[in-house]
């Protein structure tokens, strides 16, 4: 315990003097790269941009309320293709996910260069926004829903492919040595063994991405790919703010909506 | 009710099972809820399927280019627009951590108003409040909010991710506020502390190494946001990426790609050896 000696008395010290020193450096040096960072930002923005925002925030909720309710039956079917944008992605993407974390996963893979290939493949897809996957598949397969069910897809394969493997990492060993003395082959060991141990955790997983997809759907329509982000655009272009705050409020419920049922499947098998 | 059936089902499988012939158990037990569910889904996928159209025309003509796309991973090319990445990446990573810092710091009182068994009723519902406006919002209808009022820049992508940071960490800090032991609680408090000792004492040391984690797994998720919300003029490498990918630049558009997973990965390695560190 580091004590120091003070006109004659012994006063307690929490730690030593240098790992004291240390973390003040530390402190400082993290306090000076903020200083540095926000000098950055400061010089890339126009303060003047900032005098009026409290108007500019005024007149925009000023023009935000009442929301045009007039447009909401125009909305419906955006919305559908908003929640198929989300639902098939999900499902096509823990379609990929699935034997990708059987490859990615220790105790299940192959050979070790599988693994590796399915870490990268796993690690690239979560690395991209599905906004970002959005833009480059709107320029490849064009414009609509097609392309945002494969963006959903692609950023859906890294989030379950991560998670899944390593609820497979952490199953117990004991029945899958009990299947395997029974002389089962390697898909029977996984069927009976492995699979029971952690369906709980991918249908907890595979709800929750679900959930988090219809947010992210919400907004691929500003990339142009598809759903209920396509007309918020459009009122965002036209400055038709009170159509705005209708789709606003449309996203508000459908997304309460998706994280209540997906609270109540998570509750029902975990 | 549903017992008399379950109970007829298990009857039926012993007798099967007496038979030689096993089958695995039901994933739901309950017949109704088994069946209605199998059909619901099958009903929506048929709902699904008719009501998408795609022009399977386009798909196959942007075929080349898909295969442009990945080939360009090959030969990714990180000169010619060097310039431009540079400064986007670097707006980008400052962004980061500004807004990193100050989501944390905002997100702390608003976490200790959230939690129940610190928080009074009123207070309580206030934050509830804000956590729930912070996290239904994706970060890019928040950023065309903020930049609709503080104009274009990294600013306004600054003070969308510290407001995202918010709901975040204000959550799952209160959830682990809620969760903390209690005996520690009552100990700070028996010896007469303050309210604000009460909180650096009992509360502090119980949360912190998880606050730690989680701030270090948000820097990670507001970094790859700030690569996003540059498409709608909040700062950021987003614009860049945008502009590469619009003119089909393939080649630059890759190179901006893989040094965003390369930063992902090294901070995801980091936040891994810090976390082992502070627990």
């Amino acid at each position: 315990m580091p004590i120091r000696e003070k006109d004659g008395q012994k006063e307690w010290l929490r730690r030593e003097p240098a790992k004291q020193y240390a973390i003040w450096a530390g402190w400082m040096l993290g306090g000076m790269l903020f200083v540095w960072c926000w000098a950055l930002i400061s010089e890339n923005t126009i303060w003047e941009f900032l005098y009026d925002a409290d108007e500019q925030a005024a007149s925009l909720i000023g023009r935000m309320i009442p929301p045009d309710w007039s447009i909401t039956g125009s909305l419906m079917k955006p919305l559908w293709d908003t929640i198929n944008i989300a639902t098939v992605g999900t499902a096509l993407g823990i379609l990929i996910a699935f034997p990708l974390a059987f490859l990615a996963a220790r105790n299940t893979t192959p050979h070790a260069s599988l693994r590796a290939v399915a870490l990268a493949i796993i690690v690239s897809s979560r690395s991209i926004n599905a906004l970002i996957w959005a833009m480059l598949l709107v320029t490849i397969v064009g414009p609509g829903i097609f392309a945002g069910m494969l963006a959903i897809a692609l950023r859906s394969i890294g989030f379950v492919g991560k998670l899944l493997y390593e609820a497979i990492e952490e199953i117990h060993p004991t029945p899958v040595e009990a299947i395997t003395a029974t002389g089962a082959s390697g898909p029977q060991v996984l069927a009976y063994s492995v699979w029971p141990q952690i369906l709980p955790a991918f249908a907890g997983i595979s709800v929750y991405r679900w959930d988090i997809n219809i947010r992210e759907a919400t907004t691929l329509g500003l990339v142009g790919a598809g759903g209920i982000g396509l007309q918020m655009n459009a009122a965002i272009n036209n400055l038709a703010w009170a159509q705005v705050a209708t789709v606003f409020v449309l996203i508000f419920a459908t997304v309460v909506l998706s994280e209540w049922v997906s609270a109540k499947v998570r509750h029902a098998v975990i | 009710m549903s017992q008399n059936s379950t109970s007829a089902a298990d009857v039926q499988r012993l007798q099967l099972l007496q038979q030689g012939v096993w089958s695995p158990l039901p994933l739901i037990r309950r017949r109704w809820l088994r069946v209605s569910l199998n059909l619901g889904v099958l009903a929506y996928v048929i709902a699904a399927w008719l009501s998408v159209d795609v022009n399977w025309d386009r798909v196959a003509q942007g075929m080349d280019r898909g295969v442009e796309f990945i080939a360009s991973f090959m030969s990714p090319d990180f000169v010619s627009r060097s310039g431009e990445i540079f400064v986007g990446l670097q707006e980008s990573l400052t962004m980061t951590f500004t807004a990193t810092i100050i989501g944390v710091l905002l997100a702390v009182p608003v976490g200790l108003g959230a939690a129940r068994n610190i928080a009074p009723a009123p207070v309580y519902y206030i934050c509830r409040t804000i956590i729930a406006l912070s996290r239904t919002f994706q970060e890019i209808i928040i950023a065309i909010l903020f930049v609709a009022m503080f104009g274009f820049g990294p600013l306004a992508g600054v003070i969308t991710l510290a407001f995202a940071t918010i709901g975040f960490m204000a959550k799952l800090l209160a959830e682990d506020i809620e969760d903390a032991q209690r005996e520690p609680l009552e100990a700070i408090r028996a010896t007469g502390g303050t309210w604000l000792q009460w909180v650096n004492y009992a509360v502090q040391p119980q949360v912190m190494p998880r606050l730690i984690g989680l701030s270090l797994y948000r820097l990670d998720i507001n970094f790859r946001e700030s690569a996003v919300i540059g498409i709608v003029g909040a700062g950021g490498i987003g614009a860049t990426l945008n502009t590469s990918i619009n003119r089909y630049d393939y080649d630059t558009s890759a190179a901006i790609l893989l040094l965003i997973i390369a930063i992902v990965l090294l901070s995801e390695y980091f936040s891994g050896y810090v976390r082992r560190w502070t627990q």
